[in-house]
């Protein structure tokens, strides 16, 4: 908005006594306004909300964007560093075209074919600037223009995407040679292959190419790469190195001999360098650390699969054996423990039935002390026999229990009397139990 | 692909490869910049302008021209007039335009459309809007992505001034789903002013723009205040009444009561498919129309298996249509005097859309608006832009303008903080005398400028040089303060008119500074600043630089001289 319109009106003359401090006068200020939202739309407003956004006034955004634009302009410059010029190339003959180095010649070796289209013009315009002709023979020496055809034809083979590539294609001064052993053995190896495959990178239809990476790429990039590069699908051909073929039309069997002669030797330099790439991989391959890493992965990878179903089989085996033998075990226990058993309950009823028979033999015994309660003489047999059958009687209906109860009553007692009385209080509570009838067991009464 | 802000795909500028879209519900356009120049890209068909339809075949999809074909063999699968849908619930959709296609239906309250998208014999789906939109524009970014040879990552869409918030963020969300980066919506209006302001041949001017859309289903205009390249929308009006479709169905009534002559008893309107290839060759008559004076239609059986043939002339069509016709002209006078101006503060009018191609619509208007106003359109002006193309190309030109920014520096350049500013209702100019003496006020800024501005003017001194009195003062009258150029209202319109026949001689500047010698009134007076000893014959420089806050900055100084005066006012 810097630009200005022009108005043909004129100002009016200032008046007579007019005069302010400085020349200027204030007087008022803007009385209206309203809030409106501008489009975010166009060039100018980019420059409106730049300024709004740094708060910028005119004048400085003014400064600013100039000051950038004049540094893009000098960055610019900067980036063409001439190169020294080989005295033995100024001496080139132009008709040796051929053999000449194009980008050499235009001071663009550092770049070779990365050199831009710009630069190439760019290149060329400097160079002609100095070796015009014109220009030498007006500083006085001969006419000496061969090295301007060089420049010329350089821009010509250069400039030119087909005839360009055909140069790339032989160029070797961009080659970058494989390293030697020597060199490999000092360490560096992916730094110096991968310099080796950025250079041969140049010569592939497909961009962008896998990089070589380092010793820490992963399986899937090193595959990657090699996969890529076997593949590898050039477009370097070899028409520049063609012997002429003779323009006149004199001999058309020559002629045909030569383009015959030539083409064979393209498919066959072609075929060459096909082969050279593949010795190079097979020769990067073989030491390249990485590959034999991830085989010795990929090896403990499936060694550690069958170790584990090893251990897992073996694992399962004796799980089972320890199993059976805690069942086994189990088993066996429980055996001996019912046999243990029922020998305790063997003794058992035989302490028992001995002690009954022990009891039953105090029951007899008691009334055999008292003279089975005959007073004092002998006993008739007819008594005797009374009661014993009695006290059989009255054992038999008695339990174990009660008949070891009543023993330890009569044990101990000799008085015929007392025997009596606990003998007849058995009755009585076996009569009263309903066990005996009454009178069933007279001679113990 | 992060997503970040609104939902946006992250695109980092450097691999943006970006385009303009006109997204529209009739028809859509795509655009690149080719060496800064815009270029309307063509689809796979050669249509530049590509009919916003989507339509499904035994599980083929057709866009374009081939899915409007559609229409009249396989309706129901194919959708129309579904961009203004978008983002917008059931209940406020007006599906008119949709009866001879697939119907939209409510899906909890948003609008789907069910399409047998498969081949025969699978369930049909429902298809929201939002995903009828991501397959339309993802076909729309394959025709661009195949004539540019590189994938397109990004976009500047337009859409109309009255699309609601979630109508935009439905429509991003709809472009992201294309795996389209939207990198910034513009108005439609603008975008067609910005396709003009973009010509080499352009001058940056402070003008007044009516920018007329007129599309198939709608129409839209907009009173755009362009100011240093700075643009104000003043007014805006949207008319669904008066639009391309309106033109067809009066064509339509036209051909089918010549065909009733014919055959009394058979109405080709009576029947889907009639009515579908009635609508197709009167649309195509119109198109027709718009470039010659003559149109023939003819549809091979058009109903009941019989054929019809006719011609329509230009003259006919132009009477049949005048309900229309004059529609527009309304429609434009309204939106004029909703912003408070006139047509004699109009300097431009830009027509845009399709139905802007129609003769008859830029001559009404032509008639409606003073000679000096141009008006842009191709049946008025041999310069005009194609007015189909305007809006994708005004896209694609912001798209160049903004792909290099990172999409944070976009969302913050385009904040209300930074857009929205206060903009001066008078005018700010200097005192300069007429050719008899008078003093007359010269604007140096117009009013509705946004604020920071700055303007600098050359006015020539005195004949014999000597001392100069700049003296800075508003201009306009203070009774009508939202009338930026008022005219005294006995100065009436008519009037006005006159003199500008009378002027229509001298160059457009001209022009606009005599018509504007009667009007400006002298306001009140900011500054007055003396240049001294200005040579014979020479010109002072005056440069007005008004802040954000509205403080003035004054700047004058003889043009080659050293020096020179200085003053600020201060804010109000």
């Amino acid at each position: 908005m810097a630009t200005s319109t022009i108005v043909a009106r004129p100002l009016p003359v200032l008046p007579e006594g007019w005069s302010a401090e400085k020349d200027f006068k204030p007087i008022g200020s803007i009385t209206a306004s309203t809030q409106r939202t501008i489009e975010p739309v166009g060039p100018h407003f980019l420059a409106h909300a730049r300024r709004a956004r740094h708060k910028r006034t005119f004048s400085e955004d003014d400064r600013i964007q100039a000051q950038e634009s004049a540094k893009k302009i000098e960055k610019d410059d900067e980036s063409d560093v001439s190169e020294p010029e080989d005295p033995l190339m100024l001496q080139r003959e132009a008709k040796d075209w051929k053999s000449q180095d194009h980008y050499q010649v235009l001071g663009l070796s550092k770049y070779r074919w990365k050199a831009t289209e710009e630069q190439i013009k760019r290149a060329h315009r400097k160079k002609v600037l100095k070796h015009h002709p014109d220009k030498k023979a007006a500083q006085g020496s001969t006419e000496d223009d061969n090295f301007f055809k060089c420049i010329q034809k350089a821009t010509e083979v250069l400039l030119d995407p087909v005839k360009r590539r055909q140069f790339d294609s032989v160029d070797e001064k961009a080659d970058v040679d494989p390293p030697t052993k020597k060199e490999l053995a000092k360490g560096n190896y992916y730094k110096l292959w991968g310099r080796v495959f950025k250079s041969e990178a140049r010569f592939s239809k497909q961009q962008p190419v896998p990089t070589f990476g380092d010793e820490n790429s992963t399986k899937e990039e090193v595959e990657n790469f090699y996969n890529f590069w076997y593949n590898f699908d050039s477009w370097r051909s070899f028409e520049y190195l063609d012997e002429d073929v003779p323009d006149d039309n004199e001999n058309r069997d020559q002629k045909r001999h030569m383009e015959r002669k030539n083409a064979n030797a393209r498919k066959k330099k072609k075929a060459e360098d096909n082969a050279r790439l593949r010795k190079l991989l097979d020769e990067c391959s073989a030491g390249d650390e990485r590959i034999k890493k991830f085989r010795q992965e990929a090896n403990a990878a499936k060694n550690k699969k069958r170790l584990d179903k090893e251990a897992a089989e073996k694992k399962a085996k004796e799980d089972a054996r320890l199993k059976k033998e805690a069942e086994e075990k189990a088993a066996k226990e429980a055996e001996e423990k019912a046999k243990a058993e029922r020998e305790a309950n063997k003794k058992a009823k035989e302490a028992a039935k001995n002690a009954v028979k022990k009891n039953k033999r105090v029951l007899r015994g008691s009334v055999k002390d008292a003279n089975y309660f005959a007073g004092s003489g002998d006993a008739s047999p007819a008594q005797i026999d009374a009661v014993l059958n009695d006290v059989e009687l009255v054992q038999g209906k008695i339990d174990p229990d009660e008949i070891a109860a009543l023993a330890g009553k009569l044990n101990g007692l000799k008085v015929a009397d007392e025997i009596k009385g606990v003998w007849s209080e058995e009755v009585k509570r076996l009569v009263a139990a309903g066990k005996l009838k009454d009178g069933d067991v007279k001679s113990l009464v | 692909m992060t997503e970040k802000g609104a939902g946006q795909l992250g695109v980092s500028p450097s691999d943006r490869c970006a385009i303009g879209i006109s997204f529209g519900n009739s028809y859509s356009s795509i655009a690149c910049t080719i060496d800064d120049s815009p270029v309307v890209i063509a689809n796979e068909d050669g249509d530049r302008q590509i009919p916003t339809i989507l339509s499904y075949v035994d599980g083929e999809e057709y866009t374009g021209n081939q899915a409007k074909a559609m229409l009249i063999r396989n309706p129901k699968n194919t959708v129309i007039s579904f961009k203004d849908f978008l983002g917008q619930e059931f209940k406020s959709i007006d599906p008119t335009h949709c009866h001879a296609a697939a119907h939209p239906q409510d899906a909890n309250g948003t609008v789907s459309f069910t399409i047998q998208d498969k081949v025969e014999g699978e369930p049909p789906s429902t298809l929201s809007v939002k995903e009828i939109s991501t397959r339309y524009l993802r076909r729309l970014l394959q025709s661009a992505s195949d004539y540019l040879g590189k994938k397109v990552t990004s976009a500047v869409i337009t859409v109309p001034t009255n699309f609601t918030e979630s109508q935009r963020e439905a429509l991003i969300r709809a472009a992201n789903d294309a795996e389209l980066e939207v990198l910034q919506l513009i108005n439609e209006p603008i975008a067609s002013v910005l396709a003009y302001d973009a010509r080499p041949e352009a001058k940056l001017e402070d003008k007044i723009i009516v920018v007329a859309d007129l599309g198939g289903t709608r129409s839209d205009v907009a009173v755009v205040a362009s100011r240093g390249g700075l643009y104000t929308i003043l007014a805006t009006a949207h008319d669904y009444e008066f639009a391309g479709v309106h033109l067809d169905t009066v064509l339509m009534d036209h051909f089918a009561k010549e065909f009733m002559k014919k055959n009394p008893n058979v109405d080709p309107r009576g029947n889907a498919r009639s009515l579908a290839k009635l609508k197709a060759e009167s649309e195509a008559a119109k198109k027709a129309l718009s470039i010659g004076t003559n149109a023939s239609f003819s549809v091979e059986s058009l109903a009941d298996g019989i054929d019809f043939q006719t011609t329509i002339n230009r003259l006919r069509y132009e009477t049949i249509a005048r309900k229309v016709f004059e529609g527009f002209n309304r429609l434009v006078e309204g939106v004029i005097k909703k912003a408070g101006l006139d047509v004699l503060d109009i300097d431009e009018v830009i027509l845009s859309g399709g139905t802007s191609h129609t003769p008859r619509i830029a001559n009404n208007f032509r008639a409606i608006f003073p000679e000096t106003t141009s008006i842009q359109a191709p049946a008025t002006s041999a310069t005009a832009i194609n007015p189909s193309e305007l809006q994708a190309r005004g896209a694609a030109l912001q798209a160049s303008l903004i792909q290099e920014y990172e999409s944070d520096d976009i969302e913050q350049s385009t904040h209300p903080a930074v857009t929205t500013v206060k903009h001066i209702t008078n005018a700010i100019g200097v005192i300069s005398l007429s050719g008899d003496g008078e003093e007359i006020f010269t604007p140096i800024i117009a009013p509705e400028t946004a604020v920071p501005a700055r303007r600098t003017v050359h006015i020539a001194a005195p004949e014999n040089g000597g001392d100069v009195l700049v003296k800075i003062t508003e201009g306009g009258t203070h009774i009508k303060v939202t009338k930026p150029e008022p005219k005294p209202k006995e100065n009436g319109e008519k009037e006005g008119e006159d003199e500008d026949e009378d002027d229509s001689d001298f160059d457009s500047e001209e022009e606009e500074e005599e018509h504007r010698e009667k009007i400006w009134k002298i306001g009140t007076t900011l500054a007055e600043a003396a240049v001294r000893d200005v040579k014979k014959g020479g010109k002072v420089e005056v440069t007005i630089n008004v802040a954000g806050d509205l403080a003035v900055t004054i700047t004058t100084r003889a043009v080659g001289g050293k020096g020179g005066v200085r003053g600020t006012l201060p804010a109000p």
